[in-house]
């Protein structure tokens, strides 16, 4: 049986020269514990990567999944999640309800291409500065070695000849 | 709050302020590239930085731009939200704008705190100026709603901290619940024979507290009763009471405890919990003698008839025409309204079985402070005397420092109290009788007022004091059942093992065993060590993240008698505060349901903790009680199609906070 | 006095037909139209061809219901085509609205369509290597078949699109009421959706029957159960789209007892259904403890082709990211 894929996909174009990759990490903070751990590790002047834009909301329970797929869309590389650990939610309730949300979505992620690691949901306490760091800084460095967001089922395709861009151009 | 103009969203004109705040944002972010960059974004009309924003120049600043530029939208990249964000927001309001057309960016906690790269800081720093700008466009004028509060305060626990809290509350004239769940007031220092450093005697200065509070006209004290539920909000908060048989009808007992002597039991045989179970107590008995109420209970573990159902009843008897007993008493539950709640529910010792080589429990000569603490008491189980089980008076006493605390093991905090508490029984231990006394510690921890001057005293007395954490007690073998104690002495760098009589396990502060319930119960968090968190450990230190819960004592982490009593004091002062105000302003973040497009589909209905989304019969769509509502927003993530929204956190802001986080060039 | 009938056009591209149907199925009703417009181009059902088309004067057709979505080059010239000689141009049901089951091939790469379709199935005999886009041989000379392109487009993803008429395929009471209002005085808002912008709960006639709270410890599949035909279905386990799916059918699914699967789209305040759709769906697991969620959730087989059976090529992430 031929293999088609060696007629529709031999050459990946190659890449122009590119300044370093930095990964864009969009994150979504409980206004009770996430956010308030990060503005910790900010008064206790821990060090950590500079890739991550923080985004506050009341509670880990407010986080749509639209909104995640809102980030990715826009060219985040990856999505960070912080909540209050299960038991400790200032709304009783919510962080459970954004886990149970997670979960569903990161098994959509994985099957639309995107690496598990992009997508995290951590349960940091308001008390846990330095998980703050510990975090981004580890989730930073997985983010740089899988490099940008490109969704795996978008494999480059081979040119066009030009009969195909013929065809392409639309005609009328 | 001023006039608020409604401003038509073609009409935006956005003024950006960045703080240097001295240094520490413009050390590390390039404000005026910012400030540049944040004049190009569509929408503003004036991008300044200022070296302090949230000074008095800085809001008269950015108030004289609202009034010549007209300026109806406002964005200050400064500190944290969580420092200023109300700051600013007044500044809004005071030059007549709704405070809720501003929006806070975190470039100092979040940012020139956090980097190093400056490049890299300021790129950030960007990104969230411009979200904030795309943000604050969508912004909608907003109400706080204000809501009354209820005079009355619930003090739960009735320790020290709670005995403190309530009598300063009822002093002022509010009514105080007092909810023990224990058959006396008094908690852990009620057990305390004399109080360091100035060994002042605990039952004398803690009883006429005791008694204030039982003939207090303001305090309503309820004694074997918890707290079973927690509804409501701060000023407005529905509290259900458990209160649990005690047998004896407290309005009928007057104390003369006939009954006690009359029991058909004429030996005490039950262990007693308040004396550590080195005393007996009958089945029906008076904690101790102080016990506030003055009132009996029974026991009904051990009173035969309960146990039975055929005994003489000799109690019943002798309490004659008074009928104070009462064997079929129920448990009852009640509802009261507060408006604000203390939360005093102190500590747990340390269970010193989890430490297995001090031997606790397996040699009888291995005691816990706590329960030296009584047998030197006077109306202990010993009337005072420090004798072992055998009657022996010791010669030789190790007191161990440190047990539960600063351990990997156990726990790794530092209980505070137990340096001095160790000092105070080595020297009462020796006043009594005049034992040769150990103490073995690892640091020695005496900060406090006359502290340090104790210690002196106590080295003076002839107390022993060997650096060093205790690796192993056992017995002494041939040496009539005398325990050694083997440290590695820091100081002199030898293995020393001393022979002793007596050990006493000095056992660190732990959170009560039902704290992580409690917290639940009353919507609050704890610390990782699972002590009750305060909203501030510097500056809200009583408060909880609950508006109207606050904290006293040890529930909050371990301290001593007169940090707790400040801390009563300071937690019935906010409460006072709140009270005299009358009304809190809420956030205006609450959820609401677009009426018209709601498909009634329910989903949102039990995802509220607090029961505010009900489904309307009459509309068949979900409603939403505003006052309820404490603004988590989850409703409106797991609204199906969108027809829930929250204020200040609308999906649409936030997509515009994410496409502008992303949009760089 | 006769004054000229307005024109309009039907025109088919990637889809099953089901959408003719809908139009044939308008029955009595299609008289209706006929008489208050002339049908220009329909090629299901009448012999014009593209060059008739072509010849029309730009913007001389009224509206043109096109339904399908697009993949091919041939689909995209049409599309165009279409675009340029009418005034409205109305996406007609899920695959030109939010690019439907066709759009689910974004799943795949297009070699591995193209490797199966045209090699691995067991009756296809394609020894020249015949390819879409690829100038081959027939008989008597070249044949080239459209190019097929990298991935599944909603019409608006190619040409700008003034209505949308949803479901898989439209109702003959939605097309009814759409066509009266098109031909009417009073244009809804460009972009409109025509059908009400609530979710299907609103005209469920199981709604009564669904209990304030739902917690389920697994999802369950139409035929592993014995379906009441009475009560709410997402209360019996099966994975109802109703809530997060737009009104104006009056679920005929749920009539027919099987739970609605989502075609008519997200109502309008939703940006990407599926989303939102598992967001309300995975609040009804009843769990706190991680593994458990995720064993209740694996009662899910096929979360995309469950929660995006009909949007995923209009989806927020396929949206943004085209190839």
């Amino acid at each position: 049986m031929p293999d088609v894929s060696s007629n529709l996909s031999q050459a990946v174009p190659l890449e122009a020269e590119q300044p370093a990759f930095e990964p864009r990490v969009v994150a979504f903070f409980c206004t009770w514990c996430t956010y308030m751990a990060a503005d910790l590790a900010g008064t206790s002047r821990m060090k950590y990567a500079p890739n991550v834009r923080v985004i506050r909301v009341m509670c880990s329970g407010r986080i749509d999944p639209q909104f995640v797929l809102a980030a990715f869309a826009n060219g985040a590389d990856g999505v960070l999640i912080g909540g209050c650990h299960p038991g400790d939610c200032h709304y009783q309730e919510g962080n459970y309800n954004c886990l149970r949300r997670v979960r569903l979505l990161k098994r959509v992620l994985e099957e639309l291409g995107i690496e598990e690691d992009r997508f995290r949901l951590e349960w940091i306490s308001a008390a846990e500065g330095d998980r703050v760091r510990v975090v981004i800084n580890d989730m930073v460095e997985k983010l740089r070695a899988l490099g940008p967001l490109q969704m795996k089922k978008e494999v480059a395709l081979r040119p066009l000849s030009p009969e195909e861009h013929a065809l392409q151009e639309v005609a009328v | 709050m001023a006039e608020s103009k409604d401003i038509d969203r073609n009409g935006v004109q956005i003024g950006v302020y960045v703080c240097h705040c001295g240094t520490n944002i413009a050390g590390t972010v390039d404000v005026k590239a910012l400030t540049e960059y944040a004049a190009t974004l569509p929408g503003v009309t004036m991008a300044r930085n200022y070296k302090y924003v949230c000074s008095t120049p800085g809001q008269e600043l950015i108030k004289r731009d609202i009034h010549e530029l007209g300026l109806n939208r406002i964005v200050v990249a400064a500190c944290s939200p969580c420092l200023h964000e109300k700051t600013f927001r007044n500044v809004v309001a005071e030059a007549g704008l709704n405070p809720y057309y501003f929006q806070m960016v975190n470039i100092r906690e979040h940012d020139s705190w956090v980097h190093t790269d400056k490049r890299a800081a300021t790129e950030k720093g960007k990104d969230l100026i411009r979200a904030a700008v795309r943000r604050v466009r969508l912004h909608k004028p907003l109400e706080r709603k204000r809501v009354s509060i209820n005079p009355a305060v619930l003090i739960v626990g009735g320790g020290i901290a709670g005995i403190h809290a309530a009598l300063t509350m009822a002093n002022a004239g509010k009514h105080v619940y007092l909810v023990e769940r224990d058959a006396t007031i008094g908690g852990h220092m009620a057990m305390f024979d004399k109080t360091f450093p100035t060994l002042d005697c605990a039952a004398c200065i803690l009883t006429p507290k005791m008694t204030a509070v039982k003939s207090h006209h303001n305090i309503t004290l309820w004694t074997l009763s918890e707290v079973t539920q927690v509804d409501g909000y701060v000023g407005n908060y529905q509290v259900t009471i458990k209160h649990k048989p005690r047998y004896v009808i407290e309005d009928a007992c007057v104390g003369c405890m006939e009954c006690i002597d009359a029991c058909v039991y004429k030996q005490a045989k039950v262990p007693d919990e308040f004396n550590m179970y080195l005393g007996k107590r009958k089945p029906i008995y008076i904690p101790f003698p102080q016990a506030v109420p003055q009132v009996v209970v029974i026991d009904r573990e051990s009173c035969i008839e309960f146990k039975s159902g055929k005994c003489k009843k000799t109690c019943v008897e002798v309490c004659a025409d008074r009928k104070a007993i009462d064997f079929k008493q129920q448990e009852t539950t009640e509802t009261i309204e507060v408006g604000t709640i203390i939360l005093a529910t102190g500590f747990f010792t340390f269970d010193a079985k989890r430490v297995p080589y001090y031997g606790y429990g397996i040699y009888p000569n291995v005691y816990t402070g706590l329960e030296v603490e009584r047998l030197i008491n006077a109306a202990g189980p010993t009337n005072g005397e420090v004798i072992l089980r055998d009657g022996r008076k010791p010669q030789r006493v190790a007191i161990v420092h440190c047990v539960g605390s600063r351990d990997e093991n156990t726990n790794r905090y530092c209980s505070r109290v137990c340096c001095m508490y160790s000092l105070k029984l080595a020297h009462l231990i020796k006043e009594k009788t005049e034992a040769e006394v150990f103490n073995f510690y690892i640091d020695m921890r005496t900060p406090g007022k006359g502290f340090e001057e104790f210690y002196n005293r106590v080295a003076d007395e002839g107390t022993h004091f060997v650096r060093g954490r205790v690796a192993d007690i056992y017995p002494n073998p041939g040496d009539g059942g005398r325990l050694l104690v083997c440290a590695e002495d820091t100081l002199m760098s030898t293995v020393r093992k001393i022979p002793v009589d007596m050990v006493v396990l000095s056992t660190g502060l732990e959170p009560q065993a039902d704290a992580q319930d409690v917290r639940r119960r009353f919507h609050i968090t704890c610390s990782t060590e699972g002590f009750f968190l305060e909203r501030h450990p510097k500056l809200a230190p009583v408060n909880t993240f609950t508006d109207g819960v606050f904290l006293a004592g040890c529930c909050q982490g371990p301290k001593d008698i007169p940090d707790t009593v400040a801390q009563a004091g300071a937690a019935a002062a906010e409460a006072l505060a709140l009270i005299d105000i009358g009304y809190i302003e809420q956030e205006p973040n609450t959820a609401h349901v677009l009426e018209e497009v709601c498909s009634g589909c329910k989903t949102c209905i039990p995802l509220c903790p607090y029961q505010a989304i009900s489904f309307a019969e009459n509309k068949k769509k979900a409603e939403i009680n505003e006052v309820l509502c404490k603004g988590c927003g989850t409703c409106v993530a797991s609204c199906p199609s969108g027809s829930v929204q929250q204020n200040l956190f609308e999906d649409e802001q936030i997509f515009a906070e994410i496409e502008g986080l992303l949009a760089y060039a | 006095m006769t004054r000229e009938k307005p024109k309009i056009a039907f025109y088919w591209c990637a889809s099953c037909g089901g959408c003719e149907e809908a139009v044939v199925d308008l029955a009595e009703e299609i008289l209706d139209v006929v008489a208050a417009a002339d049908i220009v181009f329909w090629p299901v059902a009448l012999d014009f061809k593209r060059r008739d088309v072509e010849q029309m004067p730009d913007g001389s057709i009224l509206a043109t219901f096109l339904n399908g979505a697009i993949r091919t080059s041939e689909q995209e010239e049409m599309a165009k085509l279409l675009r340029r000689k009418s005034k409205l141009l109305v996406a007609f049901g899920s695959c030109s609205h939010l690019g439907g089951i066709p759009g689910l091939a974004n799943l795949f790469t297009r070699e591995s369509i193209l490797q199966t379709v045209y090699f691995e199935t067991p009756t296809t005999e394609n020894p020249e290597c015949v390819l879409p886009g690829v100038p081959g041989k027939d008989g008597n000379g070249k044949l080239t078949l459209p190019y097929f392109s990298e991935r599944v487009r909603a019409l608006d993803q190619v040409v700008e699109v003034d209505y949308y008429l949803p479901g898989c395929p439209p109702l003959p009471r939605i097309i009814t009421r759409a066509v009266a209002t098109l031909l009417g005085e009073h244009l809804p808002d460009k972009g409109s959706v025509l059908a009400p912008d609530e979710a299907l709960c609103t005209e469920c006639p199981r709604k009564d029957s669904k209990p304030e709270k739902i917690a389920l410890k697994s999802f369950k599949r139409p035929q592993e159960i014995l379906i009441d035909e009475t009560q709410c279905l997402l209360a019996q386990g099966l994975l109802c789209l109703g809530p997060a799916t737009r009104a104006g059918c009056e679920a005929p699914c749920v009539q027919g007892n099987m739970p609605c699967t989502g075609c008519c789209g997200p109502p309008g305040r939703v940006r990407d259904q599926g989303a939102k759709a598992l967001s309300a769906i995975a609040s009804l697991v009843d769990s706190q403890d991680e593994q458990e969620i995720d064993t209740v959730l694996a009662s899910i087989p096929d979360p995309v082709g469950t929660f995006y059976r009909y949007s995923l090529p209009a989806s927020l992430l396929a949206h943004s990211r085209k190839v």
